[in-house]
């Protein structure tokens, strides 16, 4: 429908074209409106739109209600974006603020709310599952009982069980009667496989009915505490005990052999008065305490005071280290005196083709104190200690970062030295500065112009360059005095891993903590740094 | 000619209602696919038992009509996958696992008690005790894996008849080690278990009926065995360089006649052209040295749907004599069931480890076995790197665990 508010640029006035502003006008519409961009447009937008539909459903279907919301709003956005006009910054923002919501912020923001919770062994699930398994944990089969051969019969679409006991004799029960014994039921050898007035399941019919059938209590008699009978296949019966019975109405679980009753405190888990819990529990949100026991934990704040300082010591070493040998290299090779300049920039980009976890663990086998390469060939079979004593793991750690960091300094710093143009050395040198006075008044503060940001960006991944601590030296060595599992070349990043991963007690929630405090520290960092930067720019 | 974009906007807008619909159809479809689902049991596998269990599967299905879907896994990722996805309701019915998981599996609540009946009785004891957390069997058994002596014939004809007498013969040898066993930077608490607990000094004393008690930390006992480490470490038998496949290249080049290992590592050795002979764990502190056992399980999910198929399939299937014998044949693990052992037992290799495994005691269970390994290794690596004083590092390696689980 053409509306009048609509006009099509057809409808504005014509002036006589030139042949230059025809041409213009016909690439005009090859680049904006052509009927196969617009085609693939629609076609890309349905392809999103398809799929966020399908993502809807599920998410209907799951109840997930924040993230259905979520999609929903962010598909609207984009179809409009997309179909109205006068949104053209917008069209080209849109695909890379989706990505920065779903890959940052939505990333940084379930962190942050897993910090505030008690996520980790034993509390992974919610409350309802928790019950379900501490249930089904807690009944056991009478010590020594029999099995009851078992036949499970209908009648008016409800369940029976049919047994035979170890005796011979048959009896029949359901949920609401305890077994009644019966003497019609038809017998195939010793156990007995229908009754008048019931039908008898086959295995498929159990299958189908699986849920149900398996959670079927049949008490063996009118008193609940001589325990019921279940099934665990279909096809024969275990006498069954409780050790807990939960009170729905005051939430509330109770060892029946003990009397004790555990209630819910708050902490996610049944406790009982005495501060004992039954696990499993399941998570619940605890509010700051992840950041207070960070911050306030002796066992914890000591090693993470120290991890920390060795986490800036390393990033801050590793991108001078590989800065300065790239750097130099660089000049050198960007020398036209150099011979074979090409064979060695090949040679020196090696380390740099090698995958960094692949280079780390090569190395880790190089050091190792009495069959590495380095003590053994090169050290004519000293024991040094490389990655066993904690300043020589250090230094190798930078060490070996040193190997696998400079090529890219390298690369990086060849490329701002060679946009430098000439002019401005030769006119230096007219004026009397020497080849020290040049580099350092002008090439030096030129380039760093450019390679500044790439500095800040490599610090930040050495920050968390927890492939290299991993491989080389696992964070170790361990100090066997030290109460927690931190070793003396833990960064920040691997420390969170060990406390999130590593044994058998692992706590997300105080690992997610950690993670949002690196990720503070680096932000912070990034943005004094990138300020730093903005100066350096403006003084040229 | 330009293009009137709105009757493109409305060609546009009709287009996305088409794939909003079709997105629709489609999605209900799928739904439907799930609904039916009920009646498939999906198994985790690894790589090796995928094949085995193939067959197994497509016997079920025939006999019960129940679909069996096996999704094969990294077995080092089962654990974390698994205690993560069950409580979302997406995990499998049932996963195969290490038994020493169990107890993490349960504090998590993701596996539900399994009740073997009468078929308990035809499994070695020791894998059922080792799939029993507090008294309830959680997982069906397939196979026993421990550690034992493997020893190079052409370098020591006769077994060892005690720890002395392996360091004897290993030097009369005259080959680069006396014998070999992997430490690594963080030691290796289960390779030198055996060693340990033939000072006597087991991690946990055990309740009557043969389970863990975290209440007695017997470890704390060790102080002999720790005097020993550093004996050892100063005598160059032991050492931290040592790690798993420095070891195992060193044992493949000949470089000494014994080598305490498991049985993944028989394989590589007879690749290497060495004529191995399995002998029991020689004793260093006089009582037995008794391995760990760590035993391979099936366990269902506590949220499975499908708790009577999986029951079934497993008790009824994978606890039968066939599969076992067959999962066997592709692992080489002695398999848990009794029958199927004996059968396995004709190959000389898989009943010497059999014969140490049923000395050994099951690897616990216990959460709290957690809180030891990460003290454990390090105070190890420092005995025998000499970094103190043995019986001190020993006393405050038992504080720091006491600590731990009291905490």
């Amino acid at each position: 429908m053409q509306t009048s508010t609509e006009k099509s640029p057809e409808t504005t006035p014509q002036v006589a074209e030139s042949k230059r502003q025809k041409r213009a006008a016909r690439i005009a519409d090859h680049a904006s409106g052509s009927i196969t961009a617009l085609l693939i447009k629609i076609g890309m937008l349905a392809v999103v739109d398809a799929i966020a539909v399908y993502g809807l459903f599920v998410l209907f279907l799951r109840q997930d209600w924040v993230i259905f919301a979520v999609v929903l709003l962010v598909t609207i956005a984009i179809n409009v974006i997309y179909f109205k006009r006068g949104l053209l910054p917008l069209k080209y923002l849109a695909p890379g603020l989706v990505f920065l919501l779903i890959f940052q912020i939505f990333v940084v923001g379930y962190t942050a709310y897993i910090s505030f919770t008690n996520y980790g062994t034993g509390h992974n699930s919610t409350k309802e599952d928790a019950v379900s398994s501490l249930i089904q944990s807690a009944q056991y089969r009478v010590p020594d009982s029999p099995t009851y051969g078992l036949t499970v019969v209908e009648q008016l679409g409800a369940f029976s069980f049919l047994v035979t006991d170890p005796d011979g004799d048959v009896l029949i029960g359901n949920t609401e009667t305890p077994l009644t014994e019966v003497s019609d039921a038809e017998m195939s050898g010793d156990k007995a496989v229908s009754l008048p007035g019931y039908t008898s399941l086959n295995f498929t019919d159990i299958v189908t009915n699986q849920d149900a059938i398996a959670a079927m209590t049949v008490q063996i008699s009118d008193d609940p505490n001589d325990g019921a009978l279940r099934t665990p296949d279909g096809s024969s019966a275990y006498l069954y005990l409780s050790t807990l019975a939960y009170d729905e109405a005051a939430d509330t679980m109770t060892n029946t052999e003990t009397g004790v009753v555990y209630s819910d405190t708050g902490n996610g888990a049944f406790t009982s008065e005495d501060g004992e819990e039954l696990l499993p529990g399941w998570s619940v949100v605890i509010g700051a305490e992840n950041y207070l026991t960070a911050f306030t934990d002796q066992s914890i704040r000591g090693p993470l005071i120290a991890v920390t300082t060795w986490t800036f010591l390393f990033a801050i070493l590793s991108v001078a280290t590989t800065f300065m040998l790239g750097l130099f290299l660089a000049v050198v090779f960007n020398d036209m005196r150099m011979r074979g300049r090409k064979f060695y920039r090949v040679l020196m980009i090696l380390p740099y083709a090698f995958p960094g976890f692949l280079g780390a663990l090569v190395w880790a086998g190089m050091l190792n104190k009495d069959f590495g390469f380095v003590n053994l060939a090169l050290l004519g079979g000293a024991e040094i200690p490389w990655l066993t004593n904690e300043w020589l793991a250090k230094f190798s750690i930078l060490f070996v970062n040193l190997w696998l960091g400079f090529p890219y300094m390298f690369l990086v710093c060849t490329g701002a030295l060679q946009s430098i143009p000439d002019e401005l050395q030769e006119a230096a040198k007219m004026d009397g500065a020497s080849p020290w006075q040049v580099f350092r008044r002008i090439k030096f503060p030129l380039l760093l112009v450019s390679v500044a940001p790439l500095l800040i960006s490599s610090f930040a991944f050495n920050f968390n360059n927890f492939n290299l601590i991993y491989m080389l030296t696992n964070g170790g060595p361990r100090d066997a005095s030290a109460s927690i599992n931190v070793g003396g070349s833990d960064i920040l990043i691997s420390m969170v891993y060990k406390v999130a991963f590593v044994g058998a007690n692992r706590d997300y929630g105080l690992a997610s903590a950690f993670s949002i405090i690196i990720f503070v520290i680096v932000a912070i960092i990034a943005i004094v740094s990138f300020r730093q930067t903005k100066a350096l720019e403006d003084l040229n | 000619m330009r293009v009137k974009n709105s009757s493109f906007l409305k060609a546009g807008a009709l287009a996305a209602v088409a794939a909003l619909s079709l997105a629709g159809c489609s999605a209900g479809g799928s739904d439907k696919a799930e609904s039916d689902s009920e009646s498939t049991l999906t198994v985790w596998v690894d790589a090796d038992r995928a094949p085995v269990l193939k067959e197994a599967a497509a016997d079920f299905t025939e006999e019960s009509g129940v679909k069996v879907k096996l999704v094969q896994k990294d077995f080092t990722k089962i654990q974390d996958e698994f205690i993560a996805q069950v409580p979302s309701g997406k995990g499998p019915d049932i996963t195969i696992g290490a038994h020493d998981w169990l107890g993490n599996f349960v504090t998590n609540g993701v596996v539900q008690p399994i009740e073997l009946g009468d078929k308990a009785a035809e499994f070695e004891d020791v894998a059922i005790q080792a799939t029993s957390y507090e008294g309830k069997t959680y997982g069906l058994p397939y196979a026993i894996e421990n550690l034992a002596l493997l020893r190079n014939t052409a370098l020591a004809p006769n077994a060892p008849t005690s720890y002395d007498d392996m360091v004897a013969t290993g030097k009369a040898a005259g080959t680069e080690f006396p014998f070999i066993v992997q430490v690594g930077a963080e030691s290796d608490p289960y390779h030198l278990y055996p060693f340990q607990t033939s000072f006597g000094a087991p991690v946990f004393g055990t309740n009557p009926d043969g389970s863990y008690n975290p209440d007695d930390l017997t470890i704390g006992t060790g102080t002999a065995f720790a005097t020993w480490l550093a004996e050892q470490g100063a005598a160059g038998n032991l050492s931290t360089s040592l790690t798993s496949d420095i070891a195992q290249e060193k044992f493949n080049a000949g470089a000494s006649p014994y080598f305490l290992t498991g049985p993944w590592n028989v394989g590589g050795a007879q690749e290497a052209g060495i004529d191995v002979a399995v002998d029991p764990i020689p004793s260093a502190g006089g009582q037995p040295a008794q391995p760990f056992v760590g035993v391979q399980a099936f366990f269902v999910s506590a949220k499975s749907k499908n708790t009577l198929a999986a029951n079934e399939f497993l008790t009824n299937f994978i606890a039968t004599e066939d599969v076992q014998t067959a999962l066997f044949e592709k692992g080489q693990r002695p398999p848990a069931l009794t029958a199927s052992f004996e059968a396995a037992a004709s190959d000389p290799i898989v009943a010497a480890f059999g014969e140490v495994g049923v000395n050994g005691v099951p690897q616990p269970t216990i959460p709290q076995m957690g809180k030891v390994w990460q003290f454990w290794g390090v105070t190890q690596a420092a005995i025998i790197d000499g970094e103190g004083d043995p019986t001190e590092l020993w006393t405050k390696m038992t504080a720091d665990i006491q600590a731990a689980i009291a905490g």
